[in-house]
């Protein structure tokens, strides 16, 4: 099998582990096991496979609170991610963090956030620092429709084409911004066009089609790395759950849904493609989803084996050498 | 070695200049920092030496925030150049919800070693929004530590030993202060470690505790009251958190009388938080209530008569002073 097929074959995996991990973990916090609240990224993997599939473990990736399909993606693994959602020791952050901050720097992710646009003031941190150390890493920020309407964005996508920094912008319009759908928040129908006011290229792409994604990554990659400074891609994508598990979802017709989940659904496109062009099969398909299964009861398994924290590790890990 | 008077101002330059030379990590990241060496001229010397560690940047303050963390987790110790302390407003977001956060939120996994420094302070008659002390919301915010440094020899060993530390520093220093002069040490190794408070006066009446600007006050406010046969200890406390309840311990078990004073406003300013733990932890030491003060609860306002009457004078301290010891 040639490198590329493997690659594609890998990509597919992947796509199918976020799916598959992003409905475990829909279905046990309904089930009353994850605390808190989750915001899951199921229809929105093409977009970060795409990218996370051309970077290497030494470049940054921040991410959002509906981050766990990036973090898959970039190779977070799946034990210690579960173990996170679960609130449980064994976890990314020891059980500090949760699904909105689940970060893992030994491979470049600089970390989830619960704050609206919060990666990007920081990812143009991490691009200034690329540029002072001389390596040829490259950082990415994903942020969805609706962080793209913050003062945070202007500000870190000016400083970043000003200083010609590796950085790449992945805008993944899902179409709604918790409530509110993209079209009331913003009059521009393509959010890559506000590349244009910041002089840097803005590409959009069907963030439904992963090689499409990819090939727009790569591209970006290419400038960044040549220091040719950052891009923008608007990945169109569509947020089929709700902005958090048991939304109500008063703001949109089911029947929207369901046609985008028919009709578009990033995996099952990727399958169809990679069936017609003989590099999967519909018994190979099913071999990958039960490995990735397997894979998850066992990362599930580890999560509810493992123990919580103890009460008073709460006052641990605010200072270094405290 | 000896030490040579300068202003703390040159202080600065000076600690950053050597800091700069022994770890090419340190960048400095703000606006306005190359023509001038600083709007306060307290880079003089560094865009010079090192044209690419000091990086000016567009008006655009929460990025310039973010810029910090962001660089801080991926391998570099930056020092973030706020302008005017005033707008961390805009940058609190990154500051108070990124900074302060991260390691914690992570478990751990990752140091954050960042220098946030922030001209403060009234007395320049600029007015609401260029003459806050706003040291009090950071203290606030756990998973910062907070320094304010008086004298020019504290600044130098303060800003050192805030760039070495592997945490986010909140650095706040008076621009009245900045050409005030005072005696520093030329060893580069002179380092003033995070949370040790310093007796700067002795006395066994009545401890001053202070910091900042409110040292200087104190020091006034001394030596009129000895002349009137009050002996008042002045505890420059210079590092707020961590916070050096030691010193403020031996200090008070000694006087059995306390007045803490800042130019920050009176309510829920960082001697309400100090006046707390003084009663928790000492309260059969004291012979009287402790008191603060403090700037009056307004925004600094313009008119010098105006600013003279809401910042904390000498005066003021004297007559809290002379309360607590029931004279």
């Amino acid at each position: 099998m040639t490198s590329e097929k493997k690659t594609l074959l890998s990509m597919y995996r992947t796509m199918v582990t976020i799916r598959q991990f992003e409905t475990m973990a829909g279905e046990h916090f309904a089930a009353g096991q994850i605390p808190g609240f989750i915001h899951l990224s199921i229809g929105q993997e093409a977009s970060s496979v795409g990218v996370c599939s051309c970077l290497r473990p030494v470049d940054y990736v921040a991410t959002t609170h509906r981050g766990h399909g990036h973090l898959i993606a970039k190779g977070a693994d799946l034990k210690r991610m579960t173990a996170e959602l679960f609130g449980k020791v064994t976890g990314y952050c020891k059980g500090k963090g949760g699904s909105m901050h689940i970060a893992d720097f030994s491979i470049g992710i600089i970390g989830a956030n619960g704050v609206v646009a919060g990666g990007l003031p920081l990812i143009t941190g991490a691009g200034l620092s690329i540029k002072l150390r001389k390596t040829d890493q490259v950082a990415v920020v994903f942020f969805g429709d609706g962080a793209s309407n913050r003062g945070p964005v202007h500000e870190a996508m000016n400083m970043a084409s000003i200083w010609k920094l590796p950085v790449i912008f992945v805008v993944e319009n899902n179409q709604y911004a918790s409530t509110t759908p993209q079209g009331y928040s913003c009059s521009l129908r393509d959010l890559c066009q506000r590349a244009a006011a910041y002089n840097m290229p803005g590409i959009g792409v069907d963030g439904n089609d992963v090689i499409a994604v990819r090939k727009a990554a790569l591209e970006a990659i290419s400038r960044a790395r040549s220091g040719e400074g950052p891009t923008m891609i608007e990945n169109k994508t569509y947020r089929v759950r709700g902005h958090f598990e048991g939304d109500p979802q008063k703001y949109r017709n089911q029947a929207e849904v369901i046609t985008w989940q028919k009709e578009n659904d990033p995996i099952a496109r990727f399958e169809q493609l990679l069936v017609k062009d003989r590099i999967l099969t519909g018994k190979k398909s099913k071999t990958i989803w039960d490995e990735v299964k397997s894979e998850l009861d066992e990362a599930l398994e580890f999560a509810k084996n493992s123990p919580f924290p103890k009460p008073e590790e709460a006052l641990e890990d605010l200072f270094v050498n405290a | 070695m000896s030490d040579r008077m300068m202003s703390a101002s040159a202080a600065l330059a000076e600690a950053l200049l050597e800091e700069m030379e022994r770890d090419e990590t340190i960048f400095i990241v703000g606006e306005d920092l190359t023509a001038h060496a600083g709007i306060f001229g307290q880079f003089k010397g560094i865009p010079e030496k090192y044209p690419s560690r000091i990086i000016d940047t567009p008006i655009s303050e929460t990025c310039i925030a973010g810029c910090g963390v962001g660089a801080a987790l991926t391998g570099m110790r930056p020092i973030v150049d706020f302008h005017f302390s005033d707008f961390v407003t805009c940058g609190m977001d990154e500051l108070c919800n990124q900074a302060a956060k991260i390691r914690y939120m992570f478990g751990g996994q990752v140091k954050l070693p960042l220098v946030v420094w922030c001209p403060d302070g009234a007395g320049l008659r600029a007015a609401a929004q260029h003459s806050q002390s706003l040291e009090a919301w950071f203290v606030h915010t756990p998973g910062l530590k907070v320094v304010v440094p008086s004298e020019a020899a504290d600044v130098k060993g303060l800003i050192k030993a805030s760039i070495r530390d592997d945490n986010p520093v909140m650095f706040f220093q008076h621009k009245r202060l900045f050409r005030r002069e005072g005696l520093v040490p030329d060893n580069p190794e002179f380092i003033i470690p995070l949370g040790k408070a310093a007796v700067k006066r002795e006395g066994k009446d009545v401890s001053l505790l202070t910091y900042g600007s409110g040292f200087f006050i104190c020091m006034d406010a001394a030596s009129q009251l000895a002349e009137q046969g009050i002996e008042a200890e002045v505890i420059d406390l210079r590092t707020l958190k961590p916070l050096d309840m030691n010193t403020i311990a031996i200090s008070i078990k000694k006087t059995n009388r306390a007045v803490v004073v800042h130019e920050a406003c009176l309510t829920g300013g960082f001697g309400a938080e100090l006046v707390a733990r003084i009663q928790a932890e000492l309260f059969d030491d004291l012979d009287a209530p402790v008191l603060r003060v403090a700037a009056k609860d307004v925004p600094i306002p313009f008119s010098p008569v105006l600013e003279d009457f809401v910042i904390p004078k000498p005066a003021d301290v004297i007559q809290s002073v002379k309360t607590v010891c029931y004279r």
